[in-house]
């Protein structure tokens, strides 16, 4: 496909006996937000590093904006902004003068440099402390700073390596924004994680990795489908019309897959999407109450949690999500 | 498989920063003083003794770096110990701090190549060894003019120019030691033992193993020891083995260039020296000749242990 940037073929990398990534093959295409997930050591870094030419790849191919980034490095290390796992950076030199460096180091001529680097402050909301030394700044701080040398850069693909870990959830909102802002410019962001809620925010595919391998590829809703059965959780609380009965009804929905009666009123119906019009069009035809209808979307926490228990899956785990 | 692109992009922005770090670093300026200022004391308590001889000598700048008067040593002596002091505070954390300060990586993901990133920082170390080393000279020169009172002669400049040089490779010899160490241990404080270890053992007590040593491999004639004289094997030996440590060879180059009289570093016989007017300083190019081997010495092991810590670093793993 000609809108793959990325594109990984059997991708292997060994150390020694011990196999880090295990013949992996994913696309990323071009202005989505693609999500690496998966518990700490299962292969992410090691897949990012390998993407940037920075740890030389035991088998398969990986090819990044249509080069290889094992023999022309330069040319995708050019195009593609990356930030590390927990970043640093030079704490005696002051933001703008770290990110000065970065950008001679990227080759951006001197005329060019101070507008950039300006702009790309302004970007992160770091205007006001540019001036500052690093070593006064916090961890939202320093990656938002990370995000600002990408923006400065202005890579094509953005690789983000654990960016929110260890932000509080203030500075963990402010940074989800900036993603989406890349997004909404057409960059294509990678971004790896093991906190799921914040990547089922942003992401629109995901991949989950376990111990080298992808065990599972597709946006949030295809998972649930997959992993879970059934996506969505529909609850309706309704009261029948004297005489007749809802539960049969609900069920005829189309893709409505079980219906739970959990109490005098109330039903879960198990559906793989989002039902609630119908349900509600199909209580009212029933001359019933409609009382309440609320939808929970799958939340990629249960089945990332379903996954790994190994159970085979069922209306059981459903209720857990909901 | 051939790379694209140069090695070398990259190289002077990663030049300029190492520069600027360094000559704005409280370590560097710690060290710079400590040279100074025992410099100065040698260098004060030598004009004192030379003002009593300054008549007599064609060669006083000179004379300026090698007389000592006890208990100082003399100015190049104070040298031979400290550079190499000054070179690992340099080099002992250049690239185990990028670690640990999780800049490598980042670094590493602009276009640029590792070789830009090691030799930049290596040239980086030893440009600012060399503007250290230039300062400290011109003070020399300086004081020797203002306290002697006699202009240096053009000789005396050059020699003294090529002894600047030869003590930069020295220095290098160290920073490239610093640097590969510095690759080798993911610890900084590891990094700087090792090295202040191994330049205490060759500056302190290679020195008295040597001669020990050479003893047992090559042991002494018992002719000539009844002679009172040494034998020529483990004399030999001695020597070479001497020769492993960059201070001695160091102090083998000072010797010949700073000192023209210097005709040989090695052992030499009564008949070799026939015809031979002792004491009479030798033009500057034999002096050169004599002290080229150890000069090369110096330059291969700074080449060798800057290739060393090359080749680590390329297969060294970025992430920490």
């Amino acid at each position: 496909m000609s809108t793959d940037v990325i594109a990984a073929r059997g991708l292997t990398k060994r150390y020694g006996e011990a196999t880090v990534v295990d013949g992996i093959d994913f696309a990323v295409t071009k202005g989505e937000i693609f999500g690496l997930l998966g518990p700490n050591g299962a292969g992410k870094t090691t897949t990012i590093l390998m993407m940037l030419g920075l740890t030389e790849v035991s088998a398969g191919s990986v090819q990044v904006l249509g080069c290889d980034p094992a023999r022309e490095p330069l040319a995708v290390k050019r195009r593609v902004g990356y930030l590390p796992d927990s970043v640093g950076f030079y704490d005696h030199l002051t933001a703008t003068e770290n990110l000065a460096y970065t950008a001679r180091l990227m080759g951006i001529t001197a005329a060019e440099r101070p507008q950039r680097i300006h702009d790309a402050l302004a970007r992160a909301h770091l205007l006001d402390v540019a001036d500052k030394r690093v070593a006064t700044f916090s961890r939202g701080m320093r990656q938002r700073l990370g995000l600002a040398e990408i923006v400065m850069k202005r890579a094509e693909i953005a690789i983000l390596d654990e960016p929110t870990s260890g932000l509080d959830p203030q500075a963990t909102v402010e940074f989800l924004e900036l993603i989406k802002e890349l997004k909404s410019e057409h960059v294509t962001v990678l971004l790896s994680s093991h906190l799921l809620d914040q990547v089922q925010r942003i992401c629109d595919r995901v991949a989950l990795f376990q111990v080298g391998r992808i065990v599972l590829l597709g946006s949030v809703t295809e998972l649930a489908r997959q992993v879970l059965g059934a996506g969505f959780v529909v609850e309706v609380e309704a009261e029948p019309a004297p005489g007749t009965e809802l539960e049969s009804r609900l069920h005829a929905v189309p893709g409505v897959s079980t219906v739970m009666r959990t109490g005098h009123d109330r039903y879960r119906l198990t559906a793989d999407r989002d039902v609630r019009p119908e349900a509600a069009r199909a209580v009212v035809a029933a001359n019933g109450a409609l009382r309440r209808l609320s939808v929970d979307e799958p939340s990629l926490e249960a089945i990332y949690a379903r996954f790994f228990q190994n159970q085979p899956s069922g209306n059981a785990g459903v209720r857990d999500a909901a | 498989m051939r790379r694209e692109g140069s090695p070398w992009q990259g190289f002077g922005a990663v030049f300029l920063k190492e520069l600027a770090d360094h000559l704005a670093s409280a370590r560097m300026r710690v060290l710079e003083w400590l040279v100074v200022l025992t410099a100065m004391a040698a260098l004060y308590s030598a004009i004192d003794r030379l003002r009593e001889t300054t008549a007599e000598d064609p060669f006083l700048l000179l004379r300026l770096f090698t007389v000592n008067r006890p208990p100082l040593p003399s100015f190049v002596a104070i040298l031979g110990f400290l550079i190499p002091l000054m070179a690992i505070g340099l080099g002992f954390d250049s690239i185990n701090s990028e670690h640990n300060r999780r800049t490598l990586s980042r670094v590493l993901a602009q276009p640029i190549y590792r070789d830009a990133l090691l030799a930049g920082k290596f040239v980086a170390g030893l440009a600012t060894l060399a503007v250290s080393l230039l300062c400290l000279w011109l003070l020399v020169v300086g004081l020797g003019v203002f306290l002697l009172g006699v202009p240096p002669g053009g000789e005396e400049i050059v020699r003294s120019l090529v002894f600047l040089l030869v003590t930069l490779a020295y220095a290098g010899v160290w920073l490239a030691l610093a640097m590969l160490l510095s690759i080798v241990f993911r610890s900084a404080a590891t990094a700087a033992l090792v090295a202040l270890g191994l330049w205490l053992f060759l500056a302190v007590l290679w020195p008295m193993l040597a001669p020990a040593i050479a003893q047992i491999v090559a042991p002494p004639d018992l002719r000539m020891q009844l002679l009172g004289l040494p034998t020529l094997a483990t004399l030999e030996w001695q020597q070479g083995l001497s020769r492993i440590s960059p201070n001695h060879l160091f102090g083998e180059v000072v010797l010949a260039i700073l000192s023209p009289a210097t005709r040989s570093l090695g052992p030499i016989f009564i008949d070799q020296l026939q015809g031979a007017v002792i004491g009479a300083p030798l033009p500057l190019g034999e002096s050169l000749m004599i002290a080229w081997p150890q000069t090369v010495g110096l330059i291969a092991g700074m080449i060798v242990l800057f290739v060393a810590s090359y080749v680590v670093f390329q297969r060294q793993e970025v992430r920490a």
